[in-house]
Protein backbone atom coordinates (compact mmCIF):
# COMPACT_ATOMS: atom_id res chain seq x y z
CA UNK A 1 0.00 0.00 0.00
CA UNK A 2 2.26 2.68 1.10
CA UNK A 3 4.95 1.44 -2.28
CA UNK A 4 1.84 2.32 -4.47
CA UNK A 5 1.89 5.78 -2.68
CA UNK A 6 5.45 6.22 -3.48
CA UNK A 7 5.33 5.65 -6.55
CA UNK A 8 2.71 7.72 -7.13
CA UNK A 9 4.45 10.57 -5.64
CA UNK A 10 7.58 9.79 -7.49
CA UNK A 11 5.48 9.33 -10.75
CA UNK A 12 3.60 12.50 -10.31
CA UNK A 13 7.30 14.57 -9.39
CA UNK A 14 9.08 13.11 -12.41
CA UNK A 15 6.10 14.29 -14.63
CA UNK A 16 6.35 17.82 -13.49
CA UNK A 17 9.96 17.78 -13.97
CA UNK A 18 10.20 15.67 -17.31
CA UNK A 19 7.60 17.82 -19.44
CA UNK A 20 9.23 21.00 -19.35
CA UNK A 21 12.65 19.52 -20.14
CA UNK A 22 10.78 17.41 -22.77
CA UNK A 23 8.60 20.47 -24.17
CA UNK A 24 12.38 22.45 -24.12
CA UNK A 25 13.64 19.77 -26.38
CA UNK A 26 10.91 19.24 -28.77
CA UNK A 27 10.06 23.05 -29.18
CA UNK A 28 13.85 23.23 -29.83
CA UNK A 29 13.75 20.77 -32.69
CA UNK A 30 10.59 22.12 -34.61
CA UNK A 31 12.07 24.98 -36.44
CA UNK A 32 12.00 23.51 -39.80
CA UNK A 33 8.35 22.82 -40.52
CA UNK A 34 7.30 19.50 -40.43
CA UNK A 35 10.54 17.70 -39.38
CA UNK A 36 12.73 17.41 -36.45
CA UNK A 37 15.94 19.20 -37.21
CA UNK A 38 18.84 21.13 -35.42
CA UNK A 39 18.03 24.36 -37.35
CA UNK A 40 17.47 26.51 -34.09
CA UNK A 41 21.01 25.08 -32.49
CA UNK A 42 22.63 25.68 -35.93
CA UNK A 43 21.48 29.06 -35.93
CA UNK A 44 22.22 29.89 -32.26
CA UNK A 45 25.71 28.41 -32.24
CA UNK A 46 26.01 30.61 -35.89
CA UNK A 47 25.39 33.85 -34.40
CA UNK A 48 28.60 36.34 -33.47
CA UNK A 49 26.19 37.65 -30.75
CA UNK A 50 26.36 34.45 -28.92
CA UNK A 51 29.95 33.55 -28.97
CA UNK A 52 30.47 36.93 -28.11
CA UNK A 53 28.41 36.44 -24.81
CA UNK A 54 29.04 32.96 -24.08
CA UNK A 55 32.65 33.75 -24.19
CA UNK A 56 32.63 37.08 -21.99
CA UNK A 57 31.06 35.19 -19.49
CA UNK A 58 33.10 32.14 -19.44
CA UNK A 59 35.77 34.07 -19.46
CA UNK A 60 33.77 36.25 -16.56
CA UNK A 61 33.49 32.89 -14.36
CA UNK A 62 37.16 31.74 -14.66
CA UNK A 63 37.93 34.93 -13.06
CA UNK A 64 35.22 34.86 -10.47
CA UNK A 65 36.53 30.95 -9.87
CA UNK A 66 40.68 32.18 -9.62
CA UNK A 67 39.73 35.31 -7.47
CA UNK A 68 37.38 33.05 -5.28
CA UNK A 69 39.56 30.76 -5.01
CA UNK A 70 42.70 33.61 -4.03
CA UNK A 71 40.35 34.87 -1.38
CA UNK A 72 38.57 32.12 0.12
CA UNK A 73 41.52 29.37 0.60
CA UNK A 74 43.97 31.68 2.49
CA UNK A 75 41.18 33.00 4.59
CA UNK A 76 39.75 29.90 5.37
CA UNK A 77 42.80 28.50 6.04
CA UNK A 78 43.91 31.27 8.12
CA UNK A 79 40.68 30.86 10.00
CA UNK A 80 40.96 27.35 10.77
CA UNK A 81 44.57 27.61 11.60
CA UNK A 82 45.38 31.37 13.89
CA UNK A 83 41.30 32.75 14.53
CA UNK A 84 38.96 29.56 15.41
CA UNK A 85 37.47 32.41 17.44
CA UNK A 86 36.92 34.84 14.11
CA UNK A 87 34.90 31.68 12.52
CA UNK A 88 31.16 32.39 13.54
CA UNK A 89 31.62 35.76 12.26
CA UNK A 90 33.02 35.17 8.91
CA UNK A 91 30.31 32.21 8.70
CA UNK A 92 27.88 35.12 9.09
CA UNK A 93 29.15 37.36 6.12
CA UNK A 94 29.53 34.30 4.19
CA UNK A 95 25.35 33.54 4.00
CA UNK A 96 24.49 36.98 4.20
CA UNK A 97 24.46 36.67 0.22
CA UNK A 98 21.55 34.01 0.88
CA UNK A 99 20.09 37.07 2.77
CA UNK A 100 20.64 40.19 0.97
CA UNK A 101 19.10 39.48 -3.01
CA UNK A 102 21.59 39.78 -5.44
CA UNK A 103 19.22 42.37 -7.41
CA UNK A 104 19.96 44.56 -4.23
CA UNK A 105 23.38 44.20 -3.58
CA UNK A 106 23.56 45.15 -7.14
CA UNK A 107 21.60 48.30 -6.47
CA UNK A 108 23.96 49.26 -3.69
CA UNK A 109 26.92 48.84 -6.28
CA UNK A 110 25.56 50.77 -8.60
CA UNK A 111 24.67 53.81 -6.17
CA UNK A 112 27.98 53.51 -4.41
CA UNK A 113 30.44 53.25 -7.56
CA UNK A 114 28.95 55.63 -9.93
CA UNK A 115 30.92 57.93 -11.90
CA UNK A 116 30.52 60.67 -8.76
CA UNK A 117 31.64 58.75 -6.37
CA UNK A 118 35.35 57.93 -4.55
CA UNK A 119 35.41 54.77 -6.34
CA UNK A 120 34.15 55.45 -10.17
CA UNK A 121 34.37 51.68 -11.38
CA UNK A 122 31.47 52.16 -13.43
CA UNK A 123 32.98 54.90 -15.47
CA UNK A 124 35.02 52.61 -17.71
CA UNK A 125 34.29 49.61 -19.43
CA UNK A 126 37.23 47.56 -17.43
CA UNK A 127 35.58 49.05 -14.28
CA UNK A 128 32.38 47.73 -14.77
CA UNK A 129 33.85 44.11 -15.91
CA UNK A 130 35.80 43.93 -12.16
CA UNK A 131 32.83 45.36 -10.57
CA UNK A 132 30.81 42.66 -12.20
CA UNK A 133 33.28 39.97 -10.82
CA UNK A 134 32.86 41.08 -7.63
CA UNK A 135 29.12 41.02 -7.77
CA UNK A 136 29.57 37.03 -9.07
CA UNK A 137 32.26 36.33 -6.53
CA UNK A 138 29.73 37.53 -3.48
CA UNK A 139 27.18 35.38 -5.03
CA UNK A 140 29.57 32.46 -5.39
CA UNK A 141 31.07 33.46 -1.65
CA UNK A 142 28.01 30.96 0.03
CA UNK A 143 28.97 27.86 -1.53
CA UNK A 144 32.90 28.31 -2.09
CA UNK A 145 33.30 29.18 1.47
CA UNK A 146 31.20 26.41 2.57
CA UNK A 147 32.89 23.51 -0.27
CA UNK A 148 36.68 24.68 1.22
CA UNK A 149 35.80 24.86 4.71
CA UNK A 150 34.47 21.40 4.70
CA UNK A 151 37.64 20.82 2.87
CA UNK A 152 40.01 21.62 5.48
CA UNK A 153 38.20 19.85 7.77
CA UNK A 154 38.87 16.63 6.65
CA UNK A 155 42.89 17.20 6.78
CA UNK A 156 44.83 18.18 9.95
CA UNK A 157 45.76 22.10 8.93
CA UNK A 158 48.22 22.29 12.07
CA UNK A 159 50.32 19.22 11.30
CA UNK A 160 50.70 20.04 7.78
CA UNK A 161 51.44 23.49 8.25
CA UNK A 162 54.11 22.45 10.98
CA UNK A 163 55.26 19.89 8.96
CA UNK A 164 56.05 21.85 5.61
CA UNK A 165 57.24 25.45 7.85
CA UNK A 166 60.25 22.70 9.27
CA UNK A 167 61.15 21.81 6.30
CA UNK A 168 61.26 25.62 5.82
CA UNK A 169 58.51 26.50 3.45
CA UNK A 170 57.09 30.15 3.33
CA UNK A 171 53.46 31.00 3.29
CA UNK A 172 53.01 30.74 0.09
CA UNK A 173 54.66 27.45 -0.48
CA UNK A 174 52.35 26.19 2.40
CA UNK A 175 49.30 27.18 0.81
CA UNK A 176 49.84 26.36 -2.56
CA UNK A 177 52.08 23.02 -2.56
CA UNK A 178 50.47 21.86 0.05
CA UNK A 179 47.28 22.98 1.77
CA UNK A 180 45.36 23.66 -1.68
CA UNK A 181 46.74 20.37 -3.25
CA UNK A 182 44.80 19.07 -0.22
CA UNK A 183 41.55 20.30 -0.54
CA UNK A 184 41.24 20.17 -4.03
CA UNK A 185 38.13 18.37 -4.83
CA UNK A 186 36.33 21.07 -2.24
CA UNK A 187 37.76 23.85 -4.16
CA UNK A 188 36.61 22.07 -7.92
CA UNK A 189 33.32 21.33 -6.70
CA UNK A 190 33.03 25.01 -5.15
CA UNK A 191 33.94 26.21 -9.01
CA UNK A 192 31.72 23.88 -10.57
CA UNK A 193 29.10 25.79 -8.87
CA UNK A 194 30.41 29.23 -9.39
CA UNK A 195 30.93 28.29 -13.23
CA UNK A 196 27.24 27.10 -13.31
CA UNK A 197 25.91 30.39 -11.24
CA UNK A 198 27.96 33.22 -13.37
CA UNK A 199 27.36 31.14 -16.38
CA UNK A 200 23.29 32.17 -16.70
CA UNK A 201 23.49 34.98 -14.43
CA UNK A 202 21.22 37.95 -15.69
CA UNK A 203 20.47 40.53 -12.92
CA UNK A 204 23.87 41.62 -11.93
CA UNK A 205 25.10 41.28 -15.22
CA UNK A 206 21.40 43.23 -16.85
CA UNK A 207 21.97 46.11 -14.25
CA UNK A 208 25.50 46.49 -14.73
CA UNK A 209 24.37 46.94 -18.56
CA UNK A 210 27.76 44.09 -19.74
CA UNK A 211 27.42 42.27 -22.62
CA UNK A 212 27.09 38.69 -20.96
CA UNK A 213 25.53 35.55 -21.56
CA UNK A 214 21.83 35.88 -19.42
CA UNK A 215 20.97 38.86 -21.22
CA UNK A 216 21.85 37.98 -24.40
CA UNK A 217 19.65 35.01 -23.58
CA UNK A 218 16.41 37.85 -22.46
CA UNK A 219 16.79 39.49 -25.78
CA UNK A 220 16.64 36.60 -27.82
CA UNK A 221 13.53 35.08 -26.04
CA UNK A 222 11.70 38.59 -26.39
CA UNK A 223 12.48 38.45 -30.13
CA UNK A 224 12.52 34.63 -30.98
CA UNK A 225 10.47 31.64 -30.84
CA UNK A 226 12.60 28.91 -31.95
CA UNK A 227 16.80 29.56 -30.73
CA UNK A 228 15.53 30.42 -26.82
CA UNK A 229 14.11 26.75 -26.53
CA UNK A 230 17.64 25.80 -28.28
CA UNK A 231 19.42 27.94 -25.82
CA UNK A 232 17.73 26.56 -22.96
CA UNK A 233 18.28 22.87 -23.69
CA UNK A 234 21.95 23.98 -24.25
CA UNK A 235 22.10 26.10 -20.47
CA UNK A 236 20.52 22.90 -19.02
CA UNK A 237 23.79 20.51 -20.40
CA UNK A 238 25.75 22.78 -18.77
CA UNK A 239 24.37 22.99 -15.74
CA UNK A 240 24.31 19.22 -15.91
CA UNK A 241 27.52 18.93 -16.65
CA UNK A 242 28.71 21.45 -13.92
CA UNK A 243 27.07 19.10 -11.15
CA UNK A 244 27.89 15.90 -12.69
CA UNK A 245 31.43 17.05 -13.05
CA UNK A 246 31.18 17.82 -9.00
CA UNK A 247 29.55 14.31 -8.32
CA UNK A 248 32.06 12.80 -10.37
CA UNK A 249 35.36 14.26 -8.54
CA UNK A 250 33.94 13.55 -5.30
CA UNK A 251 33.10 10.09 -6.11
CA UNK A 252 36.84 9.78 -7.89
CA UNK A 253 38.62 11.20 -4.47
CA UNK A 254 36.73 8.98 -1.94
CA UNK A 255 38.22 5.94 -4.01
CA UNK A 256 41.58 7.22 -3.87
CA UNK A 257 41.50 7.97 -0.25
CA UNK A 258 39.91 4.53 0.37
CA UNK A 259 42.68 2.97 -1.14
CA UNK A 260 45.44 4.51 1.45
CA UNK B 1 46.76 17.38 19.39
CA UNK B 2 49.22 16.51 16.47
CA UNK B 3 50.60 20.16 16.69
CA UNK B 4 51.82 19.62 20.03
CA UNK B 5 53.42 16.19 19.14
CA UNK B 6 54.83 18.21 16.77
CA UNK B 7 56.35 20.62 18.41
CA UNK B 8 57.78 19.01 21.55
CA UNK B 9 59.35 16.64 18.98
CA UNK B 10 61.01 19.52 17.33
CA UNK B 11 62.03 21.72 20.58
CA UNK B 12 63.55 18.44 21.74
CA UNK B 13 65.71 17.77 18.79
CA UNK B 14 68.82 20.16 17.12
CA UNK B 15 66.24 21.81 14.93
CA UNK B 16 64.90 24.17 16.92
CA UNK B 17 67.74 25.58 18.84
CA UNK B 18 66.61 29.66 18.69
CA UNK B 19 65.63 30.62 22.20
CA UNK B 20 64.77 34.48 20.55
CA UNK B 21 61.08 32.97 19.60
CA UNK B 22 59.31 34.37 22.60
CA UNK B 23 60.68 38.09 21.55
CA UNK B 24 58.58 37.95 17.65
CA UNK B 25 56.02 35.54 19.20
CA UNK B 26 54.29 37.84 21.37
CA UNK B 27 54.14 40.47 18.74
CA UNK B 28 52.52 38.39 16.61
CA UNK B 29 49.12 37.62 18.29
CA UNK B 30 47.74 40.85 17.02
CA UNK B 31 49.25 40.53 13.56
CA UNK B 32 47.11 37.40 13.16
CA UNK B 33 43.95 39.84 12.47
CA UNK B 34 46.27 40.80 9.27
CA UNK B 35 45.37 37.32 7.11
CA UNK B 36 41.61 38.46 7.55
CA UNK B 37 42.10 41.62 5.86
CA UNK B 38 41.91 40.27 2.62
CA UNK B 39 38.63 38.67 3.30
CA UNK B 40 37.38 41.70 5.40
CA UNK B 41 38.46 44.32 2.73
CA UNK B 42 36.21 42.62 -0.25
CA UNK B 43 33.44 41.79 2.40
CA UNK B 44 33.09 44.90 3.19
CA UNK B 45 33.27 46.73 0.13
CA UNK B 46 31.20 44.80 -1.85
CA UNK B 47 29.17 43.17 0.38
CA UNK B 48 28.61 45.52 3.42
CA UNK B 49 28.86 48.96 2.04
CA UNK B 50 26.63 48.65 -0.76
CA UNK B 51 23.99 46.89 1.88
CA UNK B 52 24.47 50.04 4.39
CA UNK B 53 24.11 52.60 1.41
CA UNK B 54 20.72 51.46 0.84
CA UNK B 55 19.66 50.81 4.40
CA UNK B 56 20.90 54.72 5.31
CA UNK B 57 19.27 55.65 1.34
CA UNK B 58 15.62 54.76 2.63
CA UNK B 59 15.71 56.67 5.66
CA UNK B 60 17.21 59.59 4.34
CA UNK B 61 15.40 62.36 2.29
CA UNK B 62 16.88 63.73 -0.99
CA UNK B 63 18.70 66.44 0.95
CA UNK B 64 19.72 63.66 3.14
CA UNK B 65 17.84 64.68 6.25
CA UNK B 66 16.64 61.74 8.10
CA UNK B 67 13.19 60.84 7.49
CA UNK B 68 10.48 58.27 7.64
CA UNK B 69 8.74 58.96 4.84
CA UNK B 70 10.08 56.86 2.39
CA UNK B 71 9.51 53.25 4.55
CA UNK B 72 5.93 54.86 4.62
CA UNK B 73 5.15 55.27 1.44
CA UNK B 74 5.65 51.78 0.75
CA UNK B 75 2.46 51.00 2.21
CA UNK B 76 0.58 52.99 -0.58
CA UNK B 77 -0.69 51.96 -3.99
CA UNK B 78 1.48 49.58 -6.70
CA UNK B 79 3.95 49.23 -4.22
CA UNK B 80 1.96 47.90 -1.27
CA UNK B 81 0.21 45.65 -3.82
CA UNK B 82 3.39 44.73 -5.41
CA UNK B 83 4.47 43.51 -2.10
CA UNK B 84 1.11 41.80 -1.62
CA UNK B 85 1.69 39.95 -4.52
CA UNK B 86 4.81 38.58 -4.66
CA UNK B 87 4.56 37.88 -0.79
CA UNK B 88 1.47 35.25 -2.14
CA UNK B 89 3.81 34.03 -4.88
CA UNK B 90 6.55 33.37 -2.04
CA UNK B 91 4.38 31.53 0.50
CA UNK B 92 2.18 29.82 -2.01
CA UNK B 93 5.40 27.84 -4.29
CA UNK B 94 7.36 27.45 -0.94
CA UNK B 95 3.96 25.69 0.45
CA UNK B 96 3.64 23.54 -2.88
CA UNK B 97 7.55 23.04 -3.05
CA UNK B 98 7.39 21.79 0.35
CA UNK B 99 4.42 19.42 0.08
CA UNK B 100 5.32 18.45 -3.27
CA UNK B 101 8.81 17.68 -2.45
CA UNK B 102 8.59 16.25 1.23
CA UNK B 103 5.90 13.63 -0.89
CA UNK B 104 8.77 12.46 -3.18
CA UNK B 105 11.57 12.43 -0.60
CA UNK B 106 9.55 10.62 1.77
CA UNK B 107 8.28 8.34 -1.18
CA UNK B 108 12.24 7.36 -2.29
CA UNK B 109 13.72 7.16 1.92
CA UNK B 110 11.08 5.67 3.54
CA UNK B 111 8.23 4.26 0.92
CA UNK B 112 10.26 1.16 0.32
CA UNK B 113 11.46 2.06 -3.30
CA UNK B 114 14.56 0.67 -5.01
CA UNK B 115 17.36 2.35 -3.89
CA UNK B 116 18.93 3.05 -6.70
CA UNK B 117 16.58 5.77 -7.69
CA UNK B 118 17.66 8.20 -4.51
CA UNK B 119 20.73 8.82 -6.08
CA UNK B 120 19.87 9.91 -9.42
CA UNK B 121 16.96 12.31 -7.95
CA UNK B 122 19.25 13.80 -5.75
CA UNK B 123 21.62 14.57 -8.80
CA UNK B 124 18.44 15.63 -10.08
CA UNK B 125 17.42 17.79 -7.62
CA UNK B 126 20.61 19.17 -7.71
CA UNK B 127 20.80 20.41 -11.35
CA UNK B 128 17.00 21.52 -11.42
CA UNK B 129 17.60 24.04 -8.34
CA UNK B 130 20.16 25.03 -10.34
CA UNK B 131 18.53 25.55 -13.93
CA UNK B 132 16.49 28.75 -12.51
CA UNK B 133 16.82 32.04 -14.08
CA UNK B 134 15.69 33.15 -17.56
CA UNK B 135 16.56 29.11 -19.66
CA UNK B 136 14.10 28.13 -17.01
CA UNK B 137 11.25 30.86 -18.29
CA UNK B 138 12.08 29.25 -21.73
CA UNK B 139 11.81 25.70 -20.70
CA UNK B 140 8.43 26.48 -19.77
CA UNK B 141 7.33 28.90 -22.65
CA UNK B 142 7.92 25.80 -24.44
CA UNK B 143 5.85 23.63 -22.96
CA UNK B 144 2.32 25.21 -21.89
CA UNK B 145 3.27 28.58 -23.50
CA UNK B 146 0.71 29.84 -26.14
CA UNK B 147 2.02 27.34 -28.76
CA UNK B 148 3.64 24.97 -26.47
CA UNK B 149 4.23 21.24 -26.27
CA UNK B 150 1.16 20.53 -23.91
CA UNK B 151 -1.09 23.63 -25.39
CA UNK B 152 -1.00 22.47 -28.47
CA UNK B 153 -1.44 18.95 -27.53
CA UNK B 154 -4.81 19.58 -25.54
CA UNK B 155 -6.21 21.53 -28.04
CA UNK B 156 -5.35 19.46 -30.97
CA UNK B 157 -5.64 16.11 -29.22
CA UNK B 158 -8.62 16.68 -26.57
CA UNK B 159 -10.24 19.93 -27.78
CA UNK B 160 -9.08 21.30 -24.47
CA UNK B 161 -8.07 25.14 -24.97
CA UNK B 162 -6.35 26.33 -22.12
CA UNK B 163 -6.45 29.62 -22.81
CA UNK B 164 -10.45 29.44 -22.49
CA UNK B 165 -9.79 28.07 -19.03
CA UNK B 166 -8.41 31.05 -18.07
CA UNK B 167 -5.00 29.94 -17.72
CA UNK B 168 -2.08 32.31 -19.37
CA UNK B 169 1.50 31.48 -18.50
CA UNK B 170 2.83 35.13 -18.37
CA UNK B 171 0.49 35.77 -14.96
CA UNK B 172 1.04 35.03 -11.34
CA UNK B 173 -0.24 31.26 -12.01
CA UNK B 174 1.85 30.64 -14.51
CA UNK B 175 4.90 32.24 -12.88
CA UNK B 176 3.91 29.86 -9.72
CA UNK B 177 3.90 26.79 -11.54
CA UNK B 178 7.61 28.16 -13.24
CA UNK B 179 9.10 28.54 -10.23
CA UNK B 180 8.11 25.37 -8.68
CA UNK B 181 10.63 23.57 -10.85
CA UNK B 182 13.48 24.97 -8.68
CA UNK B 183 11.30 24.81 -5.18
CA UNK B 184 10.48 21.07 -5.40
CA UNK B 185 14.48 19.60 -6.52
CA UNK B 186 15.13 22.38 -3.66
CA UNK B 187 13.03 20.82 -0.57
CA UNK B 188 14.11 17.67 -1.74
CA UNK B 189 17.77 18.33 -0.94
CA UNK B 190 17.43 19.47 2.20
CA UNK B 191 14.77 17.05 3.62
CA UNK B 192 16.23 14.40 3.13
CA UNK B 193 18.55 14.30 5.16
CA UNK B 194 16.34 15.21 7.78
CA UNK B 195 14.09 11.79 6.56
CA UNK B 196 17.15 9.53 7.01
CA UNK B 197 18.28 11.07 10.40
CA UNK B 198 14.58 9.35 11.73
CA UNK B 199 15.48 6.44 13.09
CA UNK B 200 13.89 2.79 12.67
CA UNK B 201 13.66 2.59 16.69
CA UNK B 202 11.38 5.28 17.07
CA UNK B 203 9.14 3.70 14.22
CA UNK B 204 9.16 0.57 15.81
CA UNK B 205 8.95 1.83 19.92
CA UNK B 206 5.69 3.67 18.21
CA UNK B 207 4.77 0.47 16.83
CA UNK B 208 5.22 -1.32 19.89
CA UNK B 209 3.25 0.43 22.32
CA UNK B 210 0.46 0.33 19.49
CA UNK B 211 0.60 3.46 17.99
CA UNK B 212 -0.94 3.59 13.96
CA UNK B 213 0.95 4.59 11.10
CA UNK B 214 -0.86 7.48 11.68
CA UNK B 215 -0.30 8.64 14.79
CA UNK B 216 3.19 8.00 14.61
CA UNK B 217 3.85 10.60 11.91
CA UNK B 218 1.31 12.57 14.34
CA UNK B 219 2.83 11.93 17.40
CA UNK B 220 6.38 11.14 16.86
CA UNK B 221 8.27 11.78 13.62
CA UNK B 222 6.38 15.30 12.42
CA UNK B 223 6.95 16.94 16.07
CA UNK B 224 11.05 15.88 15.10
CA UNK B 225 10.47 17.64 11.31
CA UNK B 226 8.93 20.56 12.18
CA UNK B 227 11.98 22.62 12.33
CA UNK B 228 13.38 21.41 9.21
CA UNK B 229 10.02 21.62 7.71
CA UNK B 230 9.07 25.04 8.53
CA UNK B 231 13.13 25.80 8.11
CA UNK B 232 13.21 24.91 4.61
CA UNK B 233 9.66 26.91 4.33
CA UNK B 234 11.14 30.03 5.42
CA UNK B 235 14.50 29.34 3.05
CA UNK B 236 12.04 28.41 -0.15
CA UNK B 237 10.06 31.62 0.83
CA UNK B 238 13.01 33.81 0.52
CA UNK B 239 14.27 31.98 -2.61
CA UNK B 240 11.51 32.74 -4.71
CA UNK B 241 10.55 36.30 -3.06
CA UNK B 242 14.24 37.52 -4.49
CA UNK B 243 13.83 35.97 -7.53
CA UNK B 244 13.92 38.44 -10.45
CA UNK B 245 15.25 36.53 -13.99
CA UNK B 246 12.62 34.18 -14.34
CA UNK B 247 9.78 36.50 -14.13
CA UNK B 248 11.48 39.24 -16.41
CA UNK B 249 11.60 36.55 -18.77
CA UNK B 250 9.18 35.21 -18.96
CA UNK B 251 6.81 38.02 -18.17
CA UNK B 252 8.75 40.78 -18.89
CA UNK B 253 8.27 44.28 -16.30
CA UNK B 254 4.02 43.47 -16.74
CA UNK B 255 3.55 41.20 -13.21
CA UNK B 256 3.42 43.40 -10.57
CA UNK B 257 5.93 42.01 -8.05
CA UNK B 258 8.43 43.78 -5.80
CA UNK B 259 11.73 42.15 -7.84
CA UNK B 260 10.74 43.52 -10.95
CA UNK B 261 9.93 47.07 -9.80
CA UNK B 262 12.87 47.30 -8.41
CA UNK B 263 14.82 46.33 -11.68
CA UNK B 264 12.22 48.99 -13.78
CA UNK B 265 13.19 51.22 -10.45
CA UNK B 266 17.35 50.91 -10.79
CA UNK B 267 17.05 50.87 -15.03
CA UNK B 268 14.76 53.79 -15.31
CA UNK B 269 13.79 55.46 -11.73
CA UNK B 270 10.05 54.08 -12.56
CA UNK B 271 9.16 55.38 -9.16
CA UNK B 272 10.20 59.32 -9.87
CA UNK B 273 11.85 59.24 -6.55
CA UNK B 274 15.65 57.74 -5.86
CA UNK B 275 14.95 57.51 -1.83
CA UNK B 276 11.75 55.51 -2.81
CA UNK B 277 14.01 52.89 -4.84
CA UNK B 278 15.83 52.40 -1.49
CA UNK B 279 13.18 51.50 0.61
CA UNK B 280 11.74 49.36 -1.65
CA UNK B 281 14.89 47.31 -1.44
CA UNK B 282 15.30 47.82 2.03
CA UNK B 283 11.57 46.01 2.35
CA UNK B 284 13.20 43.06 0.20
CA UNK B 285 16.06 42.76 2.86
CA UNK B 286 13.59 43.06 5.74
CA UNK B 287 11.48 39.95 3.96
CA UNK B 288 14.26 37.65 3.15
CA UNK B 289 16.32 38.33 6.35
CA UNK B 290 13.39 37.47 8.58
CA UNK B 291 12.69 34.29 6.67
CA UNK B 292 16.58 33.27 6.51
CA UNK B 293 16.61 34.06 10.04
CA UNK B 294 13.91 31.87 10.75
CA UNK B 295 15.27 29.27 8.77
CA UNK B 296 19.08 29.21 10.45
CA UNK B 297 17.39 28.76 13.76
CA UNK B 298 15.57 26.02 12.67
CA UNK B 299 18.10 24.86 11.18
CA UNK B 300 20.38 24.58 14.59
CA UNK B 301 17.36 23.72 16.17
CA UNK B 302 16.59 20.18 13.89
CA UNK B 303 20.71 19.21 13.53
CA UNK B 304 20.35 18.21 17.10
CA UNK B 305 17.90 15.12 16.00
CA UNK B 306 20.46 14.52 13.23
CA UNK B 307 23.51 13.08 14.84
Amino acid sequence: MTRIWSWGALLIGALIFALPLIGMTEFSLKMRRGVYSFDAYAKVLGDPRFQETFGYSVLMALFTILFGVLLIVPTAYWVRLKMPRARPFIEFVTLLPLVIPAIVIVFGYIRLYNTSSWLPLTGTAMGTNILLMFGYATLALPYMYRSVDTGLRTIDVATLTEAAQSLGAGWITILGRVILPNVMVAVLSGAFLTFAIVIGEFTMAALLDRPAFGPYLQQLGANRAYEPAALAVISFGITWACMGLIQLITRFSKHTKAQR
Amino acid sequence: MGKHALSTRLENGALVAKPKRAGPRRAKLPLNWLGLMPFALFAILFLILPTLKIVFGAFQSPDGAFTLDNIRALNTGSIRSAYWVSIKLSLLTALLGCLIGFAMAAAVVLGGLPKWIRSPLLTFSGVASNFAGVPLAFAFLATIGPVGLITVFLRTKLGIDLRDLGFNLLSFVGLSLTYLFFQIPLMILIITPALDGLKREWKEAATVLGATGFQYWRMVALPILFPSLLGTFALLFANAFGAVATAYALTGPQLNIVPLKLFAQIRGDVLGDPHLGYALAFGMIVITGIANAIYIWLRTRSERWLK
